[in-house]
């Protein structure tokens, strides 16, 4: 299953390192990252592979929600398919 | 591939303009639970329901959390209890109803829809019984909805029937009067009523339905709103557009929820509702809509037309999203459930004359109106047929939902709570009907060709 992470809030050093070290550590494998900042705000989209993970879908995204509470950032994982079904016909 | 802005936007519809799925309504049919005995009848139902939706509320909240959308509501909806409890040897339903309240309980879900009798053309006696067993059921059980169907574009009115559900109205109001009259937001009277509907508190299980079914209603007018803002100044053909692709849009959330909770409890997928359900939550308000499209205020000239544009539009960009399209399908317009329907009859722009004409071109009906205490039961059946009038001519669904409130009046406040919303009572004209309603029997079926 792949699942799409959003990471939002105010931009300061080592969100991508912080983030990435939680994925790391639940056996998650990052595909894809896209991230800008807007206005001061940081927006970071990330897509991962959970297959090669033992860990369910909720606990990676309480252990996100947790680093994203820590450091001031909304953090969520999504399963792909309500992104891929919206925009596509 | 996915793109970052699509990805943004679509938790922004969720996050800042309240996308959710409104409800996942599992219908379960009641037929195989017939009995004599209605002790045995009884214990028949709740086994039924509680282990054909042992894992609904589960399996909602694990597709939630999975891909990040509310889900409000999950919700069963059964056979019409005056259907299957006919064979019981009894003279009251009142029973039946705690058996279902007590089901809904133990699965964990909020409301159960079928206290209901299907009767355009007449009574058998199981309607009778039901008809007569809604005050007291209503005010004596908490999760339970009655509805009835008691006019038709094949059957005509059956106007016994409107006549009595005046009193019905009245009687549960008064038994609930200690709760601003909460029965009566229960109970939902319809013309054209449908066998697939997931909405409260009109939803039942037809009989043409099979065994089980998975019924979802989206939602999402903060998010039509919010694509409007955006379109300030474009012509209305522009914002019908704009309008038909936010409902795609909506509409695939509900597909995908649908399509995964039917998968996982194992329940054929029924069909999507398009509607826009609108909640008191500010930023939720279908009303809202028509005053970005231009509107001083929801009631206004221009109201019916605005309505008719965005209810047709919500259809079209609804169809292409889902496989399966259902229900009552179209904007509802509940004004207690409303921010700015219930700002509109607070500054006098919104009458209950307008929202009848309102009804014409969306769906479904009356909805959530508080009126005053005193109105009598001959004008509250005077107002069920012009609504099942409007239905019956029209050919579309359309239903009351009216709630006469003892011991208050013009300028006083209800407040039902949740997604019940609260209201100002709206004022009634008190020319009186009870001549013409007092005649009973039946208006024929209308004609269906020569409709101008």
């Amino acid at each position: 299953m792949k699942v799409v992470i959003t990471v939002v809030g105010r931009d300061k050093v080592g969100i991508i390192a912080k983030v990435s070290a939680v994925l790391a550590d639940k056996g998650v494998n990052i595909l894809n990252i896209n991230q800008n900042i807007l206005d001061g705000y940081f927006n970071m989209v990330m897509i991962a592979e959970l297959d090669g993970s033992k860990v369910p879908l909720r606990e990676i995204q309480k252990a996100l929600a947790e680093k994203g509470g820590e450091m001031g950032l909304e953090i969520k994982a999504q399963h792909e398919d309500i992104f891929m079904l919206m925009h596509k016909v | 591939m996915l793109n970052i802005q699509d990805i943004l936007e679509t938790n922004r519809m969720i996050q800042e303009n309240n996308l959710d799925v409104r409800t996942i309504t599992l219908g379960i049919s009641l037929r195989d639970c017939c009995h004599s005995d209605p002790a045995v009848f009884c214990d028949n139902i709740y086994r039924k329901i509680t282990s054909t939706a042992a894992d609904l509320v589960r399996v909602g909240n694990d597709i939630e959390d999975e891909y990040g959308v509310p889900i409000i509501n999950k919700r069963i909806s059964v056979t019409p209890i005056a259907i299957v409890a006919e064979s019981c040897k009894t003279d009251s339903y009142v029973e039946v109803a705690h058996a279902l309240d007590r089901a809904a309980k133990k699965v964990g879900v909020n409301f159960i829809g079928g206290f209901s009798a299907l009767v355009p053309k007449g009574y058998t006696r199981g309607d009778r019984i039901l008809i007569n067993s809604i005050p007291q059921a209503l005010a004596e059980t908490e999760r339970v909805c009655a509805s009835v169907n008691l006019a038709s574009t094949s059957a005509g009115i059956n106007m016994d029937c409107v006549k009595e559900l005046g009193q019905v109205i009245k009687m549960t109001a008064e038994l609930t009067k200690d709760r601003d009259a909460l029965g009566c937001a229960k109970l939902v009277i319809f013309a054209n009523a449908v066998e697939d509907n997931p909405f409260m508190a009109g939803a039942f299980h037809g009989v043409g339905e099979s065994e089980t079914a998975i019924n979802v209603g989206v939602s999402g007018p903060g998010v039509v709103k919010r694509a409007l803002e955006e379109a300030r100044g474009a012509d209305l053909g522009t914002v019908a557009e704009i309008i038909k692709k936010t409902a795609f849009k909506i509409t695939r959330v509900g597909q995908l929820v649908a399509r995964e909770a039917s998968k996982r409890l194992n329940v054929p997928f029924g069909i999507i509702d398009l509607s826009l359900a609108p909640t008191p939550a500010v930023g939720d308000s279908v009303a809202h809509i028509l005053e970005e499209m231009g509107l001083e205020s929801c009631g206004a000239p221009g109201t019916t037309a605005a309505l008719a544009m965005l209810n047709d539009a919500v259809k079209k960009g609804g169809l292409m999203a889902s496989s399966f399209v259902g229900g009552l399908s179209g904007a509802f317009i509940p004004v207690s459930e409303d921010a700015g329907m219930i700002a509109a009859v607070e500054k006098g722009a919104l009458s209950l004359e307008k929202l009848e004409a309102m009804t014409c071109v969306c769906s479904v009906g009356l909805d959530m109106i508080a009126v005053p205490g005193d109105i009598s039961a001959a004008t509250i059946s005077g107002i069920i047929a012009d609504e099942a009038a409007i239905g019956m001519i029209n050919n579309k669904t359309t239903a009351v939902r009216i709630i006469p409130v003892p011991g208050k009046s013009l300028g006083d406040y209800v407040e039902f709570g949740g997604l019940l919303g609260h209201s100002p009572l709206l004022k009634v004209n008190t020319f009186k009907c009870d001549d013409f309603i007092s005649r009973g029997g039946r208006i024929p079926a209308p004609l269906r060709s020569l409709t101008n």
